[in-house]
């Protein structure tokens, strides 16, 4: 399909010794939907003290829409990595179970205040798997190759741009708590700046395989670290540069340091200099400082960080209750529906890694840290193994995204760094995150299939087609 | 609910999804040891970067041995800033790149520091790629380990194409 056919070879349609493992992934697969169906039925089970019939529907739609992603990509890309669609399978059903489990709270709180019960937040994450995972569809439907996606380099660095610049525009933007990062269009809302870090990503790739020779090779001396010529670095220096500032003025830190540790570490793997680290490490030190000096809610963010119990009832509340939570969780857990994290404010988005841990206890959370090594691991494998350098880097730059996003918020929940707003990946309640992080999924799996696929077999005409017919 | 179902359900559930974890991580594993395996009949037909253009495996050792009886003598510069330079050929090797001490400097972004080295063995002249970025290319073939040249090869490093002469 998208083998590289070279002239000069001739390629033996499907016949290879290379296993497709489909078959693993399907039985991972199965597996896993029965341990989340479980989750979500011992979840209800404990929060309401009976499994409720949404449970079910839940169950069954992410049931069939996992099943049909895996007959797709048994179909558009039967070489893939067989880890990659189960792992993220599990992440993104335990995080249903919690939502799920959270909205069951919701309900009963607001029963006892005698309002009507909030709308369900399980249903609305188990549709956008759904979405999710047709949009994965789509894009290994569309990407039969991915390197088709470096033709259109500095579109996609425009493209990124524009996407971060939508919540500005007067209109269509909206602020929710402070940050505005969302766009409405009608009933419904959407962040922007998800999609952004995966078509940026594409535009970093793309724009540093052209020249990341140049950049490795061709230096100037300033302080005695290497430095590029402005001509190979300028373009993407200007993406990165408007990227933070337009972050800046949505005054969204997460994103910011997300798509700053990308940068960096991109061009480290590109080039393979190490003074690209030690430039990142001072960058982030100076932006640091600056952004502290610059925002008063960064300031807020430290303080909280360095004594969060002295502003237990204000500022630190969340991260309070997060702790509290992960200490009642203990070794084992509470159990699911036992614990009360319902108490830390917006659990389903940035804290869920701590409703996590005060329901399974550090047993339960490692269990969910190894399944995002796994999925890391996965992706820097598929770069290692990646026959072309712009596949290896954009899977090396997703692998760094979902790294750095894992690192910042569970660091941030469990107070080991002071807490910026992102989304655990495939976990947090929210459309757009869970969207980007299928899509970026469904681009590993099509790198994956890629370096994975066997070589085509060669035939050379002197040798393997001719025949003896007579020997004089 | 009794005390002892809720807590096999606590245990049951973390049981099961550590089941999962470790499913998947044997997979894992397993897909780890493989590739020692499977690599050398994937290796055969397999390119070391796709912008190489294909060829059929490059001449090794034996051909161009018989090839030419005379010795080279010369390493000369057909192409690239410096062409015209002439490397006499003794018995000590010859080593090119941007490194200072090279025997020929070259002023190309495209050469490493220290990109190929020339050396003797048995009367035969050998090239061999010093892990440069671009590589060091026998006309239009990548060269992947230490290769005898034959009298009247070119070869390519970074802009720059040196010809073995007798």
């Amino acid at each position: 399909m998208s083998a590289p056919v070279v002239p000069g070879r001739q390629v033996e349609p499907g016949r290879s010794d290379q296993p497709t493992r489909r078959g693993v992934e399907l039985a991972l697969l199965v597996l896993v939907w029965g341990v989340g169906s479980l989750a979500m039925v011992l979840a209800s089970e404990g929060a309401a003290g009976e499994v409720v019939p949404e449970v079910w529907r839940v169950v069954a739609i992410s049931g069939v829409v996992l099943l049909g992603l895996h007959l797709v990509v048994r179909w558009l890309a039967p070489y893939a990595d067989p880890i990659m669609l189960p792992t993220a399978a599990a992440l993104n059903l335990l995080g249903i179970a919690m939502i799920g489990r959270l909205d069951l709270a919701a309900a009963l709180r607001a029963q006892a205040n005698g309002t009507d019960p909030p709308p369900s937040d399980a249903l609305d994450q188990v549709l956008w798997l759904a979405v999710g995972a047709i949009a994965a569809a789509l894009v290994l439907l569309v990407v039969r190759d991915h390197r088709m996606l470096r033709r259109y380099t500095y579109l996609w660095g425009l493209t990124g741009l524009v996407l971060l610049l939508l919540p500005m525009v007067p209109g269509l933007g909206l602020t929710i708590r402070g940050a505005n990062l969302w766009i409405q269009v009608g009933p419904f809302t959407f962040q922007p700046a998800e999609l952004a870090k995966v078509v940026l990503t594409i535009f970093f790739a793309s724009y540093l395989v052209q020249t990341r020779e140049q950049l490795a090779l061709v230096r100037h001396k300033v302080l005695g670290l290497g430095v590029p010529r402005g001509r190979d670095l300028g373009p993407i220096l200007v993406v990165w540069a408007v990227a933070l500032l337009i972050m800046a003025a949505q005054t969204d830190l997460g994103t910011a340091v997300m798509l700053f540790g990308l940068f960096v570490g991109m061009l480290y793997v590109a080039t393979g200099r190490r003074s690209w680290i030690v430039l990142g490490g001072l960058l982030t030190v100076v932006g640091g400082l600056l952004a502290y000096a610059l925002f008063g809610h960064v300031q807020v963010r430290v303080r909280v960080w360095l004594d969060p119990f002295a502003y237990a009832t204000e500022a630190g509340y969340q991260i309070v209750q997060s702790l509290y939570g992960f200490a009642f969780g203990g070794m084992m857990g509470a159990g699911w529906g036992r614990g009360y994290p319902q108490l830390v404010p917006f659990a389903e988005n940035d804290f869920i890694f701590s409703a996590i841990g005060e329901e399974l206890g550090l047993v339960g959370s490692v269990a969910v840290v190894v399944l995002f090594a796994v999925l890391i691991q996965r992706a820097l494998r598929t770069a290692h193994a990646s026959r072309d350098a712009f596949g290896a880097l954009l899977v090396t730059g997703y692998a760094i995204i979902l790294g750095l996003q894992v690192f910042v918020v569970l660091g941030g929940v469990t107070r080991l760094i002071p807490h910026t707003g992102l989304t655990t990946p495939f976990m947090s309640a929210g459309g757009s995150s869970l969207l980007a992080n299928w899509i970026i999924l469904a681009l590993l799996l099509r790198v994956s299939d890629h370096a994975r696929r066997p070589d085509p077999v060669i035939v050379r005409p002197d040798d393997a087609t001719t025949e003896v017919v007579a020997r004089p | 609910m009794s005390e002892l179902v809720i807590t096999l359900m606590r245990f049951g559930f973390l049981i099961a999804l550590w089941l999962a974890v470790l499913a998947i991580v044997l997979v894992l594993r397993r897909d780890l040891a493989a590739p020692r395996e499977a690599r050398p009949q994937a290796a055969g037909g397999r390119l070391p970067t796709p912008s190489a253009p294909p060829v059929p495996p490059q001449p090794k050792a034996p051909r161009g041995a018989g090839r030419s009886s005379a010795t080279p003598r010369r390493l000369v510069v057909v192409e690239g800033e410096l062409a015209g330079t002439v490397i006499p050929l003794g018995t000590s090797p010859v080593t090119v790149g941007r490194a200072a001490d090279s025997t020929l400097v070259l002023k190309d972004d495209y050469a490493s520091s220290r990109h190929a080295r020339f050396f003797p063995s048995d009367g035969q002249w050998i090239v061999e790629d010093l892990g440069s970025t671009n590589g060091t290319w026998i006309e239009r073939t990548r060269i992947t380990g230490p290769t005898v040249l034959r009298v009247g090869a070119k070869v390519r490093v970074g802009r720059t194409t040196l010809q073995l002469q007798r």
